[in-house]
C-alpha cells in the first residue's frame, strides 16, 4: 500500500444535533416562514441535510419590526460595556462549540474540515472577541467624541465563508449598538441557524439579531425594506450593483464587498518554495471560492517555467475528496450552478487558446467537484484573465519588469486584493504603493485578522470591514450630525461626559459650530 | 557509489561549477540560491503537521519509523557495557513481539565502534533489511573545534575500526565567518578519509548544527555546500545544541535534496537528529518526507532519525495499536 494514500480519517458527524427542519430566527425564537421551504444539501454527495424555511415579504417585515423594537427598547440604550459582555459571551460559546460548527460548515458548504476547523471557526471567535473589546471604546474610533449607532442593519452574506461572513457582519454591528436582520445564502444556511441557537444560549435580548433564510427574493425584500438604516452586502458584483441602485436616495448607509480578480505577483527574487505554497493557498484555498483569491498569477518571465513546474508537482499532492476527512485539501464545489459556471469559463479558456492542465485526481461520482486547474499562456485579453471564476482555476500570465507587473495587475475592473512575492523589501513597498487593491499581501496570501481592515477598490465594492475602520460602517460620526439631528440623538449611555480634552484636536472639525454643544447635550441625557 | 565519485570527491562540485572551486566562486554560487521565507516555511511545516494518520497508515508509519532510527548513545559516560546494551535493544527492540523490525543503525563515538560491531555479530549489515549498520561521530564532535589533522585522524580511526557511516560536523565558525571554501575543503578531506583500503567509502553524514546557523538561509547554503562537497546525507544537529531538529528545518533540507535530485538525478539522504521523542512527532516527519520528496525517500538509505528515547514511544504506540490498550514504561526495555 502507499503511505500517501493515508487511511480515511473522517471527522465524526455525531457531534451535530441537527433538527429535521429549521424555521426563521425572529425575535429570539424559531418561527415558521410563510414562503415555500427548501432543502439544504451536502454538495459532496447531494444528500439532504435539513428543511429550511423561506422568509417572504411578511416574514421580512416581522424580522425588521423585531429588530427595530429591540433597537429602540434595549440595544441602543444598553451601555457599551454590557454590549461587549454579550459579544464576549458569544465568542466563548463559538469556541466551545468549535467542532460542531466546523462539521456543520463543511457538511453544508463542502469545504475541507481542516479549513473550517483551523481557519473559519477560529476566525469567527476572534472577530467577536475583537469587536467585543471595541463596544465600550467607540469614542476612540476616530469618529468624534460621540459616534452614534445607525439603527437596523440588513445584512446579506454569501456561501463561501458562511459563518465567517456572518461574524464579519454581526460582530461590528452589535458592538456599535445596531440591531441586525441577516440573511445567509440559500445554499449554506446551516451554520447561521446553529449560530442562532448560540445566541439563545448567550441570552442575547430577543430581536437584537434576527436570521432569516431564503433565496434572492428574500434578500431583495430585506435590503429594500423601508425601515432599514444600513445595508451590508457581500457577494457578486451584479447583485451589489442592483442593491446600490435600489438603495440610492433612500438614506440607507451602504457597504458592498464584491468580486475580485486578484493578481499574485511573483518576482524572480522570490523565495520560490514559499511562493509556490502561496500560489496554492491563494487560489486553491476553499476551492477558490474566495472573493480575494489570487486567481491571476503574474510570474516574471525568466522564472515562469520553473515556477509552473514546481506548481504542478505541488498540485499533484493535493488531496481532493470527502470534506469531512481531516486530510482533505480540496473539498466540493458549493453548488451545481457554481460548478457549471466554472466549467463554462474553463472551456472558454481553452477555446481562447490558453493551455489547460488539471491535476490527476479521482473525482467522486456524486456531488459537485472540479480538479485543481491551471491555465498557462493566458493573455490579458482572455476572459479567464478578466472574469471572476470563483473556483479552483488559476490563470497564469507573465511579465518582464516591475512596471509591466503593476500595469497588468491594475488592468482589471476589480481591486480587492493582491499579492507580492520578493525577498526585497523595498521592491515590495514600491510595488504595493502602486497597486490599486484594498488588501495587499507580501510573501503570504489569504491571511485574515480581525484587526486588519478589508475591502475593495473599483468594482470590488466600498466600505471596510475589520479593524477600527470596520466600525465606520456601523456608526455615524459625531461631526456628520446636524444640530437638529443631534438634539434627537440618543447617545449610548456609556459615553463619558464630554470635556474639552475630548473635543477633536483637528481645528477644522472643532470649529464646526455646535460640535461641542452636541456632545454635551448628548452626554447630558 | 560511482567509481568516478570514488576517485574524485569534488566531482559533484566540478560538474556544477566547473573546475574553479575557489572561495569566491563558491560564495557567488551559494549566494545565488533563492531565499527562504521563514514565516512561509514554518506555515508549511505546521500545515503538514495537521495530517491525521490513522489505523493501517499509522501501523505502517510506526514500523517505518523503527526501520529509520539511528539508535544513538553519545555521552562522555559511554562504556562497552552501555554500547552492548544499546546494540541488544537495536537487535530486539521489543522482546515481547518478534515482528518488530530492527533499527537502521547504532550511532556511537568512534572509540566504541569495535564494541558495537562485536555486539552486533551476525546482525551487522548496511542499515537495510540485511542488518544493522554502525555509525560513528567524528571530526571533534560535537563542536568541530580542532585542527584538520585531528579531524581526519578521528575519521580514519573510526573507518579503520569498521564504521559503516561517519557523522561529521561542519566548522560552523568558518561558515559564519563566510569562509565557505574552508568548510567545503574540510568536508572533501573528510570524505577522502572515509575511504577504505578496498576503495569503497563509509557513508558520510554531514551535520550542519542548524541551531548554531540560526537562519534558514544559512541552513540552505550549508546544505547545498555539503552536498557539493560530497555528503551522502545532510543531518540537522548533534543533539548537543538547542534547538536541534525541527520540522521546518527538516522540510527545508528535504526541499534542497529534492532540488538536487531534479538538477542532477542524484539522491541525497536527510537525517533530523535530536529532540524527536514522540511517535506523533516522528509521523509528522514521515508525512513531510512523503509529501516533499516522495515515498521513495522513506528508506534507511535516504532518511534516518537520530534518536534514542523515540524508539520506546513508538513501541508503546505499536502495542496500543495491536492490543487496544496502553501498557507502561515498565513493559518496555530500557537500553
Amino acid at each position: 500500500m502507499s503511505f500517501l494514500e493515508y487511511a480515511p480519517a473522517p471527522e465524526s458527524k455525531s457531534i451535530l444535533h441537527l433538527k429535521k427542519g429549521y424555521g426563521l430566527f425572529i425575535d429570539g425564537k424559531f418561527v415558521d416562514g410563510h414562503g415555500s421551504a427548501f432543502t439544504t444539501i451536502s454538495p459532496a454527495d447531494e444528500s439532504p441535510i435539513a428543511k429550511i424555511s423561506t422568509a417572504n415579504e411578511q416574514d421580512v417585515n416581522l424580522a425588521v419590526v423585531a429588530a427595530r423594537r429591540a433597537y429602540e427598547k434595549t440595544w441602543s440604550k444598553m451601555s457599551g460595556k454590557d454590549r461587549g459582555k454579550y459579544l464576549f459571551r458569544i465568542a466563548r460559546l463559538v469556541q466551545e462549540r468549535t467542532r460542531e460548527l466546523a462539521v456543520a460548515e463543511s457538511l453544508d458548504n463542502g469545504k475541507p474540515i481542516k479549513e473550517s476547523r483551523d481557519v473559519d471557526v477560529p476566525l469567527v471567535a476572534a472577530w467577536f472577541f475583537y469587536y467585543a473589546g471595541w463596544a465600550d471604546k467607540l469614542e476612540y474610533a476616530g469618529l468624534g467624541p460621540a459616534p452614534r449607532s445607525l439603527g437596523v442593519a440588513a445584512q446579506v452574506i454569501p456561501w463561501n465563508f458562511p459563518l465567517l461572513m456572518l461574524a464579519w457582519k454581526i460582530a461590528p454591528a452589535l458592538a456599535c449598538g445596531n440591531t441586525v436582520v441577516l440573511k445567509p445564502a440559500e445554499t449554506t444556511p446551516l451554520s447561521a441557524l446553529i449560530f442562532a441557537e448560540i445566541l439563545q444560549q448567550a441570552d442575547l435580548p430577543p430581536g437584537v439579531v434576527n436570521i432569516i433564510t431564503g433565496a434572492g427574493d428574500t434578500g431583495s425584500s430585506l435590503v429594500n425594506h423601508p425601515d432599514v438604516n444600513k445595508v451590508a452586502f457581500t457577494g457578486s458584483t451584479a447583485v451589489g450593483r442592483a442593491i446600490a441602485k435600489s438603495t440610492a436616495g433612500t438614506g440607507k448607509k451602504l457597504t458592498l464587498e464584491l468580486g475580485g480578480k486578484a493578481a499574485n505577483i511573483v518576482f524572480d527574487d522570490a523565495p520560490l518554495d514559499q511562493a509556490v505554497e502561496g500560489i496554492v493557498n491563494g487560489i486553491f484555498f476553499n476551492q477558490g471560492h474566495v472573493c480575494c483569491a489570487g486567481s491571476r498569477l503574474l510570474v516574471q518571465e525568466n522564472i515562469h517555467d520553473e515556477v509552473i513546474e514546481r506548481l504542478k508537482v505541488r498540485l499533484s499532492t493535493l488531496r481532493l475528496g470527502d470534506p469531512l476527512d481531516k486530510n482533505t485539501d480540496i473539498g466540493a464545489i458549493n453548488s451545481k450552478e457554481q460548478l457549471d459556471r466554472i466549467k463554462m469559463l474553463s472551456n472558454i479558456g481553452e477555446q481562447e487558446g490558453a493551455t489547460r492542465w488539471s491535476s490527476d485526481c479521482v473525482i467522486p461520482s456524486k456531488g459537485f467537484w472540479f480538479a485543481p486547474t491551471i491555465f498557462t499562456g493566458v493573455e490579458t485579453s482572455h476572459r479567464i484573465a478578466r472574469e471572476e471564476i470563483f473556483g479552483p482555476v488559476l490563470s497564469v500570465l507573465s511579465f518582464r519588469t516591475p512596471a509591466e507587473a503593476i500595469a497588468k495587475a491594475n488592468n482589471t475592473p476589480y481591486g480587492l486584493s493582491a499579492g507580492i512575492w520578493s525577498e526585497k523589501g523595498s521592491k515590495i513597498l514600491g510595488v504595493a504603493d502602486k497597486l490599486r487593491a484594498g488588501v495587499i499581501w507580501a510573501n503570504t496570501f489569504n491571511r485574515f485578522d480581525p484587526a486588519s481592515p478589508f475591502g475593495g477598490y473599483k468594482e470590488s465594492g466600498f466600505g471596510r470591514e475589520g479593524g477600527r475602520h470596520g466600525l465606520g460602517a456601523y456608526l455615524e460620526a459625531s461631526w456628520h450630525m446636524s444640530a437638529e439631528h443631534a438634539r434627537s440623538t440618543r447617545a449610548p449611555k456609556s459615553l463619558p461626559a464630554a470635556t474639552k480634552t475630548q473635543a477633536p484636536s483637528n481645528p477644522k472639525r472643532a470649529s464646526e459650530k455646535g460640535q461641542v454643544k452636541i456632545t454635551r447635550k448628548a452626554a447630558g441625557k | 557509489m560511482t567509481i568516478e565519485q570514488a576517485l574524485a570527491p569534488t566531482s559533484r562540485a566540478v560538474r556544477l561549477l566547473g573546475t574553479d572551486l575557489s572561495e569566491k566562486n563558491l560564495k557567488l554560487h551559494l549566494e545565488g540560491l533563492s531565499g527562504v521565507d521563514a514565516v512561509g516555511l514554518e506555515a508549511r511545516a505546521a500545515a503538514l503537521s495537521t495530517r491525521s494518520i490513522k489505523t493501517t497508515s499509522k501501523a505502517w508509519a510506526l514500523d517505518t519509523i523503527i526501520r529509520l532510527i539511528d539508535l544513538t548513545t553519545l555521552e562522555g559516560a559511554d562504556t562497552p557495557g552501555k554500547v552492548q546494551s544499546l546494540v541488544a535493544k537495536a537487535k530486539n527492540p521489543d522482546p515481547s513481539d518478534p515482528t518488530v523490525p530492527r533499527v537502521a543503525a547504532v550511532c556511537v563515538y568512534g572509540d566504541l565502534v569495535a564494541e558495537a560491531l562485536g555486539a552486533l555479530g551476525a546482525a551487522h549489515g548496511s542499515g537495510g533489511p540485511d542488518g544493522i549498520a554502525v555509525a560513528a561521530v567524528a571530526t571533534a564532535f560535537p563542536s568541530g573545534r580542532s585542527s584538520l589533522a585531528v579531524k581526519l585522524a578521528d575519521t580514519s580511526d573510526a573507518v579503520a575500526a569498521g564504521a559503516d557511516e561517519i557523522d561529521m560536523v561542519i566548522d560552523r565558525g568558518a561558515f559564519l565567518a563566510g569562509n565557505f571554501g574552508r568548510v567545503f575543503d574540510q568536508i572533501v578531506e573528510v570524505k577522502q578519509a572515509c575511504r577504505r583500503p578496498d576503495g569503497t567509502f563509509a557513508a558520510l553524514k554531514v551535520i550542519l548544527e542548524t541551531g548554531e546557523l540560526n537562519t534558514y538561509d544559512n541552513v540552505k547554503r550549508a546544505s547545498w555546500l555539503s552536498i557539493l562537497a560530497g555528503a551522502d546525507f545532510i543531518k540537522t544537529s548533534t543533539g548537543k545544541v538547542q534547538p536541534a531538529a525541527t520540522l521546518p528545518v527538516t522540510l527545508l533540507m528535504l526541499q534542497i535534496v529534492r532540488d538536487w535530485k531534479n538538477l542532477t538525478g542524484e539522491r541525497i539522504g536527510v537525517k533530523p537528529a535530536g529532540g524527536i521523542r514522540s511517535s506523533k512527532d516522528a509521523i509528522r516527519y514521515l508525512v513531510t518526507v512523503a509529501e516533499t520528496v516522495g515515498e521513495e525517500w522513506l528508506d534507511p538509505h535516504l532518511f534516518r532519525f537520530g534518536a534514542s528515547s523515540l524508539l520506546n514511544d513508538v513501541l508503546l504506540q505499536r502495542q496500543k495499536l495491536l492490543t487496544g490498550h496502553y501498557s507502561g514504561a515498565d513493559y518496555l526495555t530500557i537500553d
